[in-house]
């Protein structure tokens, strides 16, 4: 499939020169783009990259079956370009983003907003999209929410207590992660990217390391390699865990509620284990790790890890005995294959929905090329699902990180790097516990970031959160969110 | 599966919450290293080793005056401890960290080498609070791990109720926030709306680098570099995040339900 593509091909966690990027103007960059996504190609990533008076739109397409990814870019324009969200809805938020960032105008998108803007006193607090009716009525949550979550607006349009559409206006968050990096990488960036959304320091801070390190020209050692892939797994165990938990809270099944929530601070007790931080800040740097797991401190991670998987397995099997938890999940909050599909879902949400899309599969880098977990699906797209694929997908981390532990990489955890190339731009992908979480960074003639991209898996699932609310009674809002359980931050950048 | 079942599993799994306060506090993980201590009597003459690799500049040693750590800037990273040739800043191992004045946290001349650790609130409050504390958390450009290790009070391990501690759903139940977050402008108006809407007296806690400073962003453009530049702060708990020990020492510090007393008198109350 790829083998005919126009577009310049390249390996998850790989880079090339600027100059070998294909460049044309802009209607035949979007008539190629689309043509690549009808072909079954996914978009990673479609930004702007200023260049003289213009503007350089960039798309990062993956074909996941072919095990490639592939970019190309525009030649500098202004104005306005014909918008691909019609043909392709998956581009639409980008599109959205691209006409915030640089003033580019999708001609004929559908719903064009701003993304993250400061709109008067809040963001995004524009027209809402309204259904009209006599007996329909309008519900505005947000920003504040009524737990300890991160703020974002949620407008309900309701019949009674049928969900006809929610939007979702984020932008709350925003502390100019990816404004900040242009001219980097600084001093405070690895803190930064490990912030970028915290209960997934690990995933980001490996895309961002594995960055560094292909536009050094090198990889980091194996030992740390392997390691990156444990603390990955323990992130998706402290973080699926938590959310079953939640998911239990929400149905009022106690049990597995108040069990979850002990056990997930385990999980997170065990990268506190490895590098002191219980959500792996300061273990990932560009070269290697910072903090090894010597084979006394192996050994107790792995007992440990034992008994908190033995402990999720049992929390796990009260709540899928039992049928009143099943039927409170079971087609509620569906999200269509091809509706998932169309908007380019990614991680456990697409998994749900029958969708095999998995970067440690498909895009495999870092340790995945020699170590890889089955991808869990599961089908039906509803809350059940999504469960059952977080579920799943406990037991093969639990499996793959026993399977990994006992035959551990020797050698170094760190390598000095060389300066970053020039006029390069290199690509990484991780799936993170939410999915896909996609770095790209292009270096200007001085080895600095020219541009940096971001796109947190989030930035993908938050419209498939909004469909599956359609249809669905509003007072079952609360576990179809808890099921994506999405980043605010990581959107909000 | 029968309810039977289910409650079974639950009785076997016993009382899971932890001891502390009464009993001794959990071990913090033996990496983590606990709150600074800087002895500037230490530093060599001209040596700065430790401020270019402080990732939010929370060092400085401006010329004939010690060197000052901003525990409240502070990610505990630990690359000062590392490269310090004097052993001046040292990690102590201890939880305990929270402050009432943001100069507590400013370590390094003689007499000011740890955190000067919080005081309880004065009589009045904590007749109000000391027994129920009802907060709103507001997160306002957090990254969600200060909020997950807030939440995580709330588990049977930790057991927030106990001390009569509750996060609650709606500001006008509340007797202070709990702010989390570099304080996005996004998230101005509605951090200002939420605290107007507390009913006074109130108290506002500030937790994790970000809400104290600005944390890994400090300096930005859109954020507001913690807290304090739009309300007032009666509580810093330093972390990025705070382990839910030091956020729960802080917690009990403020309504004085701890034995140990702060190891040097604060002025504030």
């Amino acid at each position: 499939m790829s083998a005919s593509t126009p577009f310049a091909l390249l390996a998850n966690a790989s880079s090339l020169p600027w100059a070998e990027v294909p460049a044309w103007p802009v209607t035949e960059f979007v008539r190629a783009t689309a043509g690549e996504l009808t072909r079954g190609a996914r978009l990673c990533a479609l930004f702007g990259v200023p260049d003289g008076a213009g503007t350089r739109l960039v798309a990062v397409l993956a074909f996941d079956a072919d095990n490639t990814l592939a970019v190309a870019r525009s030649t500098p324009f202004s104005g306005a370009y014909p918008s691909l969200t019609v043909t392709h809805p998956q581009a639409h938020l980008f599109e959205r983003e691209v006409l915030e960032q640089h003033g580019l105008t999708p001609m004929g998108h559908p719903w064009l907003k701003p993304v993250r803007q400061n709109n008067g006193n809040a963001p995004a607090n524009g027209e809402f999209f309204r259904v009209d009716g006599r007996e329909v009525h309008e519900v505005a949550v947000g920003p504040v929410h009524a737990g300890i979550i991160e703020p974002g607006h949620f407008r309900f349009q309701c019949a009674g207590e049928e969900v006809l559409h929610l939007e979702i206006a984020l932008g709350y968050q925003h502390r100019g992660v990816e404004e900040a990096l242009t001219g980097g990488p600084h001093l405070a960036t690895m803190s930064q990217m490990e912030t970028v959304a915290g209960d997934t320091t690990i995933a980001h801070a490996t895309a961002h390391a594995t960055l560094m390190e292909s536009l050094a020209g090198t990889e980091a050692p194996l030992r740390a390699q392997w390691l990156r892939a444990i603390a990955l797994e323990l992130e998706r165990l402290a973080n699926h865990t938590g959310d079953m938990g939640a998911l239990a809270n929400d149905v009022a099944f106690l049990p597995t509620s108040s069990a979850c929530g002990k056990i997930r601070g385990d999980f997170l007790n065990l990268t506190a284990l490895i590098c002191g931080n219980r959500f792996g800040r300061g273990l990932v740097r560009p070269g290697g790790c910072r903090h090894d797991l010597e084979p006394e401190r192996a050994a107790q991670l792995l007992e440990r890890l034992k008994t908190a998987l033995a402990d999720t397995e049992q929390a796990v099997a009260w709540f899928w005995d039992s049928a009143s938890v099943r039927a409170r999940f079971e087609n509620v909050g569906v999200v269509f294959p091809a509706q998932a599909a169309e908007i380019g879902l990614v991680g456990p949400a697409a998994r749900a929905c029958g969708l095999v899309r998995d970067v440690r599969y498909d895009h495999p880098a870092g340790w995945h090329r020699f170590a890889q977990a089955p991808v869990a699906v599961w089908p039906g797209g509803d809350v059940f699902a999504r469960a059952r694929v977080r579920s799943l997908e406990i037991q093969r981390s639990g499996q793959y990180l026993c399977e990994q532990l006992a035959a551990p990489a020797e050698g170094d955890l760190r390598s000095e790097l060389a300066p970053p190339a020039p006029d390069t731009l290199a690509v990484a992908l991780v799936e993170g516990w939410r999915g896909e979480v996609c770095h790209v960074a292009l270096t200007d003639a001085a080895g600095r970031f020219r541009r940096y991209k971001i796109i947190d898996p989030s930035f993908h699932n938050w419209t498939g959160l909004a469909l599956a609310l359609r249809g669905t009674a509003i007072s079952d809002f609360p576990i179809c969110n808890k099921s994506f359980n999405l980043s605010y931050c990581g959107f909000d950048l | 599966m029968f309810v039977i079942d289910t409650i079974t599993h639950r009785l076997k799994r016993g009382c899971e919450t932890m001891a502390y306060p009464k009993g001794p506090a959990p071990a913090l993980p033996d990496r983590h290293g606990g709150a600074l201590k800087v002895d500037a009597s230490k530093c060599a003459d001209g040596c700065n080793a430790c401020i270019p690799v402080c990732p939010t500049r929370a060092i400085a040693r401006p010329p004939g005056k010690p060197v000052a750590l901003d525990l409240g800037r502070c990610i505990f990273c630990a690359a000062c401890v590392e490269v310090c040739p004097t052993k001046a800043i040292t990690q102590t191992g201890d939880h305990r960290m929270a402050v009432r004045r943001r100069e507590d946290l400013v370590l390094g001349e003689s007499g000011k080498e740890q955190v000067r650790l919080a005081v309880a609130l004065d009589e009045k409050l904590r007749k109000l609070f000391g027994r129920s504390l009802r907060l709103r958390q507001v997160s306002a450009g957090g990254c969600a791990a200060c909020e997950a290790d807030t939440n995580v009070l709330g588990t049977i391990g930790w057991d927030l109720g106990r001390f009569g501690i509750q996060f609650v759903a709606s500001p006008r139940h509340a007797d202070g926030l709990l702010i989390t977050g570099a304080v996005s402008k996004n998230m101005e108006l509605a951090l200002k709306k939420t605290y107007d809407a507390v009913a006074a007296p109130k108290i506002v806690i500030a937790v994790g680098a970000c809400a104290i400073a600005g944390g890994p962003f400090i300096g930005h453009p859109q954020i507001h570099n913690g807290a304090s530049a739009l309300v007032p702060v009666d509580l810093f708990i330093p972390g990025c995040p705070p382990h839910p020990l030091t956020i729960l020492d802080g917690l009990l510090r403020l309504l004085d339900r701890l034995e140990d007393k702060p190891r040097v008198a604060s002025g504030a109350n």
